[in-house]
């Protein structure tokens, strides 16, 4: 049948002409290398830097789809490169569970000495983690948490309830300093499903309450600019005053100070999250209304580095009592001001 | 003129006198079905109007309420016309998000942004209507359903914009081309205009000339399109371009808005887009449909977001609310059609 198959083949070509017509394109324009300037990450000092026993690190994560996930992997990988005595294998990221599940296995097999693992579902991923530790290789299980701690042998993360709540103390006390009497505070939360974006909201509530306030327009966009841009535009309609406004995420952010902007109001000031370089730039320029974000930093990859890398040492950290490193370690979501904001240029990330 | 009407009159008139009163109803029905149902969806829009103004008395009605539901209707408005003209010719495109998502990441490529608005304008457009041409040509020439060759295009092209904005959020700094887009006009904002140009272009399109013709035929009977002298895929290959040059401009509303390109721009606007069109009484088979209709669709969908933000409620709600009108308008419909076929 010599018809079909022609046909096939030709449309086969077809298809092959059309997708490497637009690699060729993608990489005619692809500016990749401006935009990803040095990734900065925080510095470790401390006789823990010197270099010690070879240790190789196996490193999953999923797949870099937006700012902060590409700041993570990004973090671990120059942050391994600082150590002369650590060899560093990444596996590719992936949304897909079964896939990473697949992927610790080859690390594991591969006997690595310890495995760094953010997993893409915590629940699904406990038994890799688990299977890890049986082996004998310790697992640094970095901010989405396994199931049990018999999946890890440390755990780093960051701490979203504070985040909520040191957006909420941040912003009563403004409030109060300038004597605002019954004020009107907003939130433009995340994806509402998230169990982050529940305790995130849970904690800013809380807060607000201990200072006799409360969260009035609260909206949910989905951690795009686009979204943040949207559900601000409706927002700002729906309140003819405001007095504060908390986004949850920087990389939104940029869409919420665009509604803020396209709606000509002042009247408030904002106060972002997570912490990226371009809120941290605005928060210094203090030219418009953002005052300050609550941290919720991507160097918790570049830390889990150096912590695998003295678990393979059999270390601990330098100033504590302790001989071993901690089970559980939790980032502190600082909130930076215009005061503070070049103590903490070093972790901003590019979103 | 007046001789042969009333030529004809006495011919079509004679045989049921009794019965002249519902004969009478039907074929008004049946010729202008999608009239009545446009009536009905625009009375939909009005019901929530009035259930915007009734909630929120002091915000609804204002002019910046207005003028912000019409800036956030007119990306995905945009887009849902080139959809309309997809689905009139009895295709589908699932790629329009992506396509937008990948033009305004070009757009906003430093290398781009350097050479001033203009280029970026161009970038937008041309790449639109590149990748709509690919899957035009794919579905005419390489004669890939219409389904497989946009859901390609939907994960390369969403792909192709996350490589080349290395999936970092790409803020535009060129302040020429902010101040033209998030500008006004005679006291509208640009986009709205915008908006409003390409709504109308679009329905001269559709409904005034030849192009609009031939995309009803090739919709509504391929064959007999081919038969009476329609080159059929050329003409295909052409609609699929009018829907991603219409991502090309929604991509710089998108842009111009959010001030950012980012590979995550147009998120699930392939769905959005056919459910405006499939409740604006467009046949998901082809061959009938309309933009006012479509236009609605957009607007009930972009008004019901507001009052629910305006009246702090949640989003999950909203959804549900959304596809309950979906399945609603699309039981009448079927209701109407079927009256339009008990009429003929």
């Amino acid at each position: 049948m010599p018809g079909p198959s022609s046909l096939a083949r030709r449309r086969f070509l077809t298809g092959g002409a059309a997708v490497g017509a637009g690699a060729l394109l993608a990489a005619c324009t692809s500016n990749e290398s401006p935009q990803s300037a040095p990734q900065a990450v925080a510095g470790t000092a401390g006789q823990n830097a010197q270099p010690g026993k070879h240790v190789t690190i196996g490193f999953s994560a999923p797949a870099a789809d937006h700012g902060w996930m590409a700041a993570m992997t990004k973090n671990a990988r120059t942050q391994a490169g600082r150590f002369s005595d650590v060899t560093f294998t990444a596996t590719e990221g992936t949304n897909d569970v079964n896939q990473q599940i697949a992927q610790v296995e080859t690390l594991i097999n591969q006997k690595v000495d310890v495995l760094v693992i953010l997993p893409f579902d915590g629940k699904a991923l406990t038994q890799a983690g688990q299977q890890a530790m049986d082996a004998g290789i310790p697992v640094v299980n970095v901010d989405r948490v396994f199931d049990t701690p018999l999946a890890y042998r440390t755990w780093i993360g960051g701490d979203n309830y504070r985040m909520g709540v040191n957006a909420g103390n941040y912003i009563a006390a403004e409030l109060k300093r300038k004597g605002v009497a019954s004020p009107v505070i907003g939130e433009v939360a995340g994806i509402d499903s998230l169990p982050l974006t529940q305790e995130r909201s849970q904690g800013f509530k809380d807060a607000l309450a201990k200072n006799g306030f409360r969260v009035g327009p609260r909206v949910s966009a989905q951690f795009t600019p686009e979204s943040g841009e949207q559900m601000t535009a409706n927002l700002l309609q729906s309140a003819s005053k405001l007095d504060a406004l908390w986004n949850h995420d920087d990389d939104q952010g940029i869409g919420v100070l665009a509604a803020i902007d396209s709606a000509r109001r002042s009247e408030f000031f904002l106060v972002g999250g997570a912490g990226s370089r371009n809120m941290m730039d605005l928060v210094k320029a203090d030219s418009s209304v953002i005052k300050a974000t609550v941290l919720y930093s991507p160097s918790m990859a570049s830390s889990a580095i150096a912590l695998a890398r003295l678990l393979g040492q059999g270390k601990g950290i330098g100033d504590l009592a302790e001989h071993e490193i901690p089970a559980t370690v939790t980032t502190y979501s600082a909130v930076v001001t215009k005061e503070n904001v070049d103590s903490y240029a070093d972790v901003a990330f590019d979103s | 003129m007046t001789k042969d009407s009333s030529s004809v009159l006495p011919e079509a008139t004679p045989a049921p006198p009794p019965r002249a009163a519902p004969p009478a109803a039907k074929p008004a029905r049946g010729r202008f079905p999608v009239d009545a149902r446009l009536a009905g969806l625009f009375g939909v829009f009005v019901l929530l109007c009035v259930v915007g103004w009734l909630t929120r008395p002091d915000a609804f009605f204002t002019e910046g309420n207005l003028s912000t539901v019409l800036r956030l209707a007119a990306a995905i408005g945009v887009v849902s016309v080139g959809m309309t003209f997809v689905i009139i010719s009895g295709g589908i495109d699932l790629s329009v998000g992506s396509i937008v998502a990948l033009s305004s990441v070009w757009a906003t490529t430093l290398a781009t942004q350097s050479f001033g608005p203009l280029v970026m304008v161009i970038c937008a457009l041309a790449v639109g209507l590149g990748c709509g041409l690919v899957n035009g040509v794919l579905v005419a020439y390489g004669r890939v359903v219409p389904f497989i060759a946009t859901l390609a295009m939907y994960a390369s092209a969403r792909g192709l914009a996350e490589r080349i904005s290395g999936r970092n959020t790409q803020v535009v700094r060129q302040s020429g081309f902010l101040a033209f887009f998030r500008g006004d006009l005679l006291g509208i904002p640009v986009l709205i205009w915008m908006f409003a140009a390409v709504f109308v272009a679009g329905w001269v399109l559709l409904n005034r000339t030849t192009f609009g013709r031939r995309t009803f035929a090739v919709g509504g009977n391929t064959e007999a399109a081919r038969l009476a002298g329609i080159r059929v895929k050329r003409h295909t290959a052409l609609v699929y371009g009018v829907a991603g040059l219409c991502c090309g401009i929604a991509a710089l509303m998108v842009v111009a808005r959010t001030t950012s390109g980012a590979s995550t721009n147009g998120l699930y606007y392939e769905l959005d887009a056919i459910a405006a069109v499939v409740i604006g009484g467009t046949l998901l088979s082809g061959g009938r449909g309309t933009l006012t209709g479509t236009l609605i669709g957009v607007l009930i969908f972009t008004v019901l977001g507001n009052i629910f933000t305006l009246n702090n409620l949640d989003t999950d709600i909203q959804n549900i609310a959304k596809g309950a009108i979906i399945v609603l308008a699309v039981l009448l419909q079927f209701r109407s059609r079927r009256r339009a076929r008990r009429s003929t």
